[in-house]
C-alpha cells in the first residue's frame, strides 16, 4: 500500500507544499452557498449550532486521526472502538445515575488502553497499523457482541446522555448552545495545542522521515503509540458524545473509521503521513457533515448519496493532487 | 491473459466427465410462479400483487390452534401428510441459521433454544451452524450438514433465491426439511413457516399512519437498507397504501439502523419542511431515535410507527405518542422445533404454515411494556413460559 | 535491467504453510474429542468452497499489494460481477460466454480506473478505491432491491457444484488462477517490474520501470479476478446478490489473508502461494469453528487475534534478520 509515500525525496514536499487548509475552505464554502440557497436559515444560530453539535463526534474522531495518519499510520479501529464503549456504558451504567462519572472515567481510560495496545503492537512488534487495528476492529466487535450476547443491555442516565444531547439554553445572541460544542471547541483547542508542542512536531518529523527524526534524537516508538493512546482518547469522547446523541445501539460507530480518515484526507493530510494539520482534518470532517446535510436538503435519493460521496471524494482528493503534481 | 488463462482452464474442467456432483438435478429452475414456499415474494424486484392481497386477506383471518400459544397457531391451513417421515426418537435435529447479527435474531433464537430444552427427552442433540449473514458460507453449511446425520434440517435462508439451490439439494436427501423466516423457491421443503409477513407489516403501519394524517400531508419514510427482500415488501405494501390515501412522501431515506445517522435525516427534514406530519419505519431498530429527533427538537412526535423493541414500546407509553407497532413476532423461532418433532411423528402439518402476526396498539400497549427486560428485548417472544425466562433473554 | 530484485516468491510463504498445518492438525485432534469429524467429505467440500471464493479476489489482492498498491472496492466489484453474469445469461446456457466476457470487461473497466486514479490522478490507493467502491455501491443500492437474473444452468452444473472427488472444480478454478499469477510473478518481465514498482517507486523509475502501466495493469488483474470470483459466486447462488460481496467482507478478509501469507503491506515482497496458504488458513478455522459450534463473535475475536499474531511472528524475524 502506498503507505509509504514518506519516501517521496523531501525536494518534492518543499515544492508543493500542500497540506493547507485553503483548498478545503473553499470546498466548504461552497457547499455552504450552495446549502443556503436551498435552505436559507441554515446558517441561523439554531440551526447552525444544532448542525455543530451533532457533527463534533465526527470531527473529535478526525482530529484523534490526524494524529495517527501524520505520523505515516491508520487507526482502523476507532469506528469498533466507538461502538463497545458505548455498549458498555450502558451495560455498566444500567440506567444508575451515581455511575455516570465513574464510567466516564473508565471509558477514557479504556480508550487510552487500546490506543496503548495499538500503539505497541505496531511500533515494538513491527506490525503494519492497518493490520494491527484491522485486527482490533475484528476483536472488539467481537468481544462486545460476545459480552452482552448479541443484544446491547443495560441503559444510558440522562446525566449521561445530556453531553450529547442536551444544550445550554436561553444565551444571547445564539439561543443555545450544545455541550458537544463546548466538548468540541475545548478538545479542539487541545488538539492544536497538542501539534504546537513538541510531541505534534516530533510527529511531523516521524511521519516525514522515521529514520531521520529516529537520528536526530526522536524516539519514533514512543511518538507513534502516543499517537494512537491520543486518537483512543478521541474516540471515547467521541463515544460519549455520540451514545449521548442518540442512544445506546450496536450501529453507533459502524463506518466511523472510514469517515475519519476520508476527512483527515479531505482536510489536506498525506495518507503516509509527515504532512497536513489538525485544523484541516477537522475541517474535512466538517464538511463531509455538510456534505451529508446538503444532500438531506436537496433529497438526493437515500440509495444514490454513497455515489455522491464517491465522486465528490475522488474530485476533491484527485483535483489538488494532479495540480499540485503538474506544478 | 490471466482471464484467457482461467476460460481456458473452465473450458478444460467442463471437458472432465463422469465427475462427482452435489448438484440437485432441478436447480436454479428459479422461477417462483405460485409455488407455496416462496411466501412473502420477497425474492422478486417487482411488488407482487397477488402475494400482497394473499397477505392482506391473512391480516383478517381467524388463527386455528390451542389459544394463548400463537406460535402453535396457523392461519388458513393446508395440510400436508408427513407419514414417510415418521421416526423413532429420540432425534438429532440440525438447523441452519442466516446469522445471529441482529437482535431480532438473538431474541429468537434463545426462544429456539428454550424450546429444544423443553423437548429434552425428544431430542438427542440439536446442532446449529450460524452462516454470519454470508450466502456463500449457508450453502456450504447446508452441505455440511448433510454429512452430519440429521433427522431432520431447520433451514433460515439468508436470501430467498440464493439459498434455493442449496435447500433443494438438501431435500433429495431425503430428510424433511423446515424453512423459516424468508421462505425458497422450490416446493420441496415439508413446510415453510412464517407469520404473515412484510407486505402485512408494510401495510399496517402505513394505514394507521395516512389515517392519522390528513390528504396531502407529509410523511417521511425511513428504511434499514436497500436490497433486502423482507425489508423490500414491507415499503413496496407502504407505498401502495401511501398512494391510495393521497399523502405526500417527502422522503424515502436509508439509515443503515444507525440512531445517530437517523436523528440527523430527521432533523434535517423538519426544518426543510417546517414539519413533518407523519413517519413511517420498515423496522422498529431506529424508532426512538426518530421519535427523539422530534422531542430534542421542541416539536410534538407526529403519527409514527415502530416495531414491538421495548425501548419504542416504553418511549410510547411515557411521551404518550400517537403510534402503532406491528410486528413480525419473533415466537416464530419456536415453531421449527415443534414442526419438526410433529414430522418425525408422522404427524400432518400444515404447509405453509402461517403464523398470527399481531399489532400492539394503544389499546393493548400496556400488556406489552415490560420494565424489567432489556431495551432491545422483543415483546412479541412468546418466552415467558420457557425455560430460563426472564434471564436468559437478559 | 531486472537486476538485483528480491525473490519473488516472499520467504515467509512456508510459515504460513507450518501455521496450516499446526491449526488443521489440533483442530482435528479437538474435533476428534468432540466427538465430530473434520475430515469427513461435506466439510472438506464446503471448505475448499469457502477457499475458493475468498482465494480468487486474494490473488488479485496480492497483485497490487506487491505493487505497493491496496484494492478496497473489490467487495462491490463481487456484487455488480454477480449481477452482471446473472443477468446477461438469463438462465440460458448460450449467453455463457457472452456473460463471462463482458463480466470480466466489467471488472477490467473498473480496475483500469482505479489504477488510473492511483497513478495519474496521484490519489492514493486507500482513497481512491473506497471512492470507486462508494460508486459503485450507489449504483447497486439505486438499482437492484434483491437477487437479480439467473446463471446458466451449465455453469451452475459445472464451476457452482462439480468436483474433483472431494476437490470443487471452484477450487481447481483458483489453483489455476494462482498459478498464472505465480507465473506472471516469477517469471514475466511485468512481475518484475511490479516487485520493483512495489519495492521503491524512485528506483524503479530510474532504472527504467514504467510505474504507473506496472500499476494500472496490476489494478485491472486484480479486478478481473474479483471479477472472476463475481462469475464463481453467481455459479454457487444461481442468481446475481448485489450483496455479497460486502456481506461476505471480501474487502477485509482479502487483506487479511494476503498479510498472512507473508506479503508485505508495504509492497515488494510476498507471493501468491503463501496468499492461497492463508485462504486456507482463515477457511480451515472456519471449518474447525463450525464443527465445534463455535460462536460466531467468539471466532471473530480470535480470527483478530490470529491475523495480528502471525504478522507480528513475520515481522520479529524481518527484524531479526535485519539486524544480522
Amino acid at each position: 500500500m502506498r503507505i509509504a509515500e514518506g519516501r517521496r525525496p523531501p525536494a518534492r514536499i518543499l515544492r508543493s507544499r500542500p497540506g493547507g487548509v485553503v483548498p478545503i475552505l473553499v470546498i466548504l464554502a461552497a457547499l455552504l452557498v450552495l446549502l443556503t440557497i436551498r435552505q436559507p436559515d441554515f446558517l441561523a444560530p439554531p440551526s447552525l449550532m444544532s448542525f455543530l453539535g451533532r457533527s463534533a463526534p465526527i470531527i473529535l474522531l478526525a482530529a484523534g486521526q490526524y494524529f495517527v495518519i501524520v505520523s505515516g499510520e491508520f487507526d482502523l479501529s476507532v469506528g469498533s472502538l466507538v461502538t463497545a464503549q458505548v455498549v458498555v456504558a450502558a451495560r455498566l451504567i444500567d440506567s444508575e445515575p451515581s455511575r455516570t462519572w465513574p464510567v466516564i472515567g473508565l471509558l477514557l481510560a479504556f480508550g487510552a488502553a487500546v490506543g496503548l495496545v495499538n500503539g505497541l503492537v505496531t511500533t515494538r512488534l513491527g506490525v503494519p497499523s492497518f493490520i494491527t487495528t484491522l485486527g482490533m476492529f475484528l476483536i472488539l466487535v467481537g468481544a462486545v457482541y460476545l459480552w452482552s450476547d448479541g443484544a446491547p443491555k443495560g441503559g444510558l442516565t440522562e446525566e449521561f446522555r445530556r453531553f450529547g444531547r442536551r444544550a445550554f439554553e436561553d444565551v444571547p445572541l445564539v439561543g443555545r448552545v450544545p455541550y458537544a460544542l463546548l466538548v468540541l471547541l475545548a478538545v479542539a483547542g487541545l488538539a492544536v495545542l497538542l501539534t504546537r508542542s513538541d510531541f505534534g512536531r516530533n510527529l511531523l518529523a516521524v511521519g516525514g522521515n522515521p529514520r531521520t527524526a529516529e537520528l536526530s534524537g526522536v524516539r519514533v516508538w514512543r511518538a507513534k503509540t502516543m499517537a494512537f493512546v491520543v486518537s483512543g482518547l478521541a474516540a471515547a469522547v467521541a463515544a460519549i458524545l455520540i451514545g449521548g446523541y442518540s442512544g445506546v445501539s450496536f450501529q453507533a460507530g459502524a463506518g466511523l473509521e472510514f469517515g475519519a480518515i476520508t476527512a483527515v484526507v479531505l482536510g489536506g493530510v498525506a495518507l503516509g503521513g509527515g504532512r497536513g494539520s489538525v485544523a484541516g482534518a477537522m475541517l474535512g470532517a466538517l464538511t463531509l457533515e455538510t456534505l451529508f446535510a446538503l444532500m438531506n436538503f436537496y433529497g438526493v435519493s437515500g440509495a444514490l448519496k454513497s455515489t455522491a460521496q464517491g465522486a465528490i471524494i475522488l474530485l476533491a482528493v484527485a483535483v489538488p493532487s494532479v495540480r499540485s503534481s503538474s506544478r | 491473459m490471466r482471464s484467457s488463462i482461467a476460460v481456458a482452464a473452465i473450458g478444460a474442467l467442463l471437458a472432465l466427465a463422469g465427475c462427482a456432483t452435489d448438484e440437485p438435478t432441478t436447480a436454479a429452475s428459479g422461477s417462483a410462479s405460485g409455488t407455496p414456499g416462496s411466501g412473502t415474494g420477497e425474492q422478486s424486484k417487482f411488488f407482487v400483487r397477488a402475494e400482497y392481497d394473499k397477505e392482506l386477506a391473512l391480516l383478517d383471518a381467524t388463527a386455528t390452534g390451542p389459544a394463548g400459544k400463537p406460535w402453535e397457531q396457523v392461519l388458513n391451513p393446508a395440510m400436508v401428510e408427513t407419514a414417510k417421515f415418521k421416526k423413532p426418537g429420540p432425534h438429532k435435529v440440525c438447523f441452519s441459521n442466516a446469522g445471529l447479527n441482529n437482535p431480532w435474531r438473538q431474541v429468537g433464537f434463545k426462544a429456539m433454544q428454550a424450546e429444544v430444552d423443553t423437548q429434552q427427552s425428544r431430542i438427542r442433540e440439536f446442532v446449529h451452524v450460524d452462516a454470519e449473514g454470508k450466502d456463500q458460507k449457508q450453502i456450504a453449511d447446508i452441505n455440511d450438514l448433510l454429512g452430519k446425520g440429521c433427522d431432520a434440517l431447520i433451514v433460515s435462508p439468508n436470501t430467498t433465491a440464493t439459498l434455493t439451490p442449496a435447500v433443494e439439494a438438501a431435500c433429495q436427501k431425503g430428510l424433511p426439511v423446515i424453512v423459516f423466516d424468508r421462505g425458497v423457491d422450490s416446493a420441496c421443503p415439508v413446510t415453510f413457516i412464517n407469520p404473515i409477513g412484510g407486505y402485512g407489516f408494510g401495510h399496517v403501519a402505513a394505514e394507521f399512519i395516512s389515517q392519522k394524517v390528513k390528504t396531502g400531508g407529509k410523511v417521511l419514510a425511513l428504511r434499514i437498507l436497500p436490497g433486502v427482500d423482507v425489508l423490500e415488501t414491507r415499503w413496496s405494501a407502504a407505498k401502495v397504501a401511501f398512494d391510495k390515501a393521497g399523502v405526500d412522501v417527502v422522503g424515502v431515506e436509508f439509515t443503515d439502523g444507525d440512531p445517530a445517522k437517523t436523528k440527523k435525516i430527521v432533523n434535517d427534514y423538519i426544518q426543510r419542511y417546517g414539519t413533518i406530519d407523519g413517519v413511517w419505519m420498515d423496522a422498529g431498530a431506529v424508532a426512538v431515535a426518530a421519535a427523539e429527533a422530534f422531542l430534542d427538537a421542541g416539536r410534538p412526535v407526529p403519527p409514527i410507527n415502530g416495531e414491538d423493541q421495548l425501548d419504542f414500546l416504553r418511549l410510547w407509553r411515557d411521551n404518550k405518542l400517537t403510534a402503532i407497532a406491528p410486528t413480525y413476532p419473533t415466537y416464530q423461532w419456536r415453531t421449527p422445533i415443534i414442526a419438526a418433532l410433529r414430522i418425525l411423528d408422522g404427524e400432518p402439518v400444515s404447509s405453509p404454515w402461517k403464523l398470527p402476526q399481531p399489532t400492539i396498539t394503544q389499546e393493548n400497549l400496556e400488556g406489552y411494556v415490560d420494565p424489567d427486560m432489556p431495551p432491545l428485548h422483543y415483546a412479541m417472544c412468546g418466552c415467558a413460559d420457557l425455560p430460563g425466562y426472564p434471564q436468559r433473554w437478559k | 535491467m531486472s537486476t538485483a530484485l528480491p525473490l519473488p516468491a516472499g520467504r515467509t510463504a512456508p510459515g504460513v504453510f507450518v501455521a496450516l498445518a499446526l491449526t488443521l492438525a489440533a483442530g482435528w485432534l479437538i474435533v476428534t474429542i468432540d466427538g465430530g469429524r473434520l475430515f469427513s467429505q461435506p466439510t472438506i467440500v464446503s471448505l475448499l468452497h469457502v477457499a475458493a471464493g475468498l482465494g480468487l479476489v486474494a490473488v488479485g489482492q496480492t497483485l497490487v499489494i506487491i505493487g505497493g498498491s491496496l484494492d478496497l472496492s473489490v467487495a462491490y466489484v463481487i456484487s455488480l460481477s454477480t449481477l452482471v453474469t446473472a443477468q446477461t445469461m438469463a438462465g440460458s446456457d448460450g449467453a455463457l460466454l457472452p456473460a463471462v466476457s463482458l463480466t470480466l470487461a466489467v471488472s477490467a473497466a473498473i480496475g483500469f480506473l482505479n489504477g488510473l486514479l492511483v497513478t495519474k490522478a496521484r490519489v492514493n490507493a486507500f482513497i481512491a478505491t473506497v471512492g470507486v467502491g462508494l460508486l459503485l455501491k450507489g449504483f447497486l443500492d439505486s438499482g437492484y432491491d434483491g437477487p437479480a437474473g439467473e446463471t446458466a444452468p451449465a455453469l451452475v452444473r459445472s464451476l457452482g457444484y462439480q468436483r474433483v472427488g472431494p476437490v470443487p472444480v471452484s477450487f481447481l478454478l483458483l489453483l489455476a488462477v494462482a498459478g498464472a499469477a505465480w507465473f506472471v510473478l516469477a517469471r514475466t518481465r511485468f512481475g518484475h517490474h511490479l516487485i520493483a514498482v512495489g519495492g521503491d517507486p524512485e528506483v524503479a523509475r530510474l532504472s527504467g520501470v514504467r510505474n504507473d502501466r506496472v500499476l494500472v495493469t496490476a489494478h485491472v488483474l486484480c479486478a478481473l479476478c474479483a471479477g472472476l470470483a463475481g462469475i464463481y459466486l453467481a455459479s454457487r447462488l444461481g442468481s446475481g446478490a448485489p450483496r455479497v460481496g460486502t456481506e461476505g467482507l471480501y474487502d477485509l478478509e482479502s487483506v487479511a489473508a494476503v498479510v498472512l501469507g507473508g506479503t508485505a503491506l508495504a509492497g515488494g515482497r510476498g507471493g501468491v502461494a503463501g496468499t492461497i496458504g492463508g485462504v486456507l488458513l482463515l477457511a480451515s478455522i472456519d471449518a474447525i469453528f463450525n464443527q465445534l459450534d463455535v460462536d460466531a463473535f467468539f471466532k471473530q475475536v480470535i480470527r483478530g487475534v490470529i491475523i495480528v499474531a502471525a504478522v507480528a511472528v513475520y515481522a520479529r524475524r524481518t527484524l531479526r534478520k535485519a539486524a544480522f
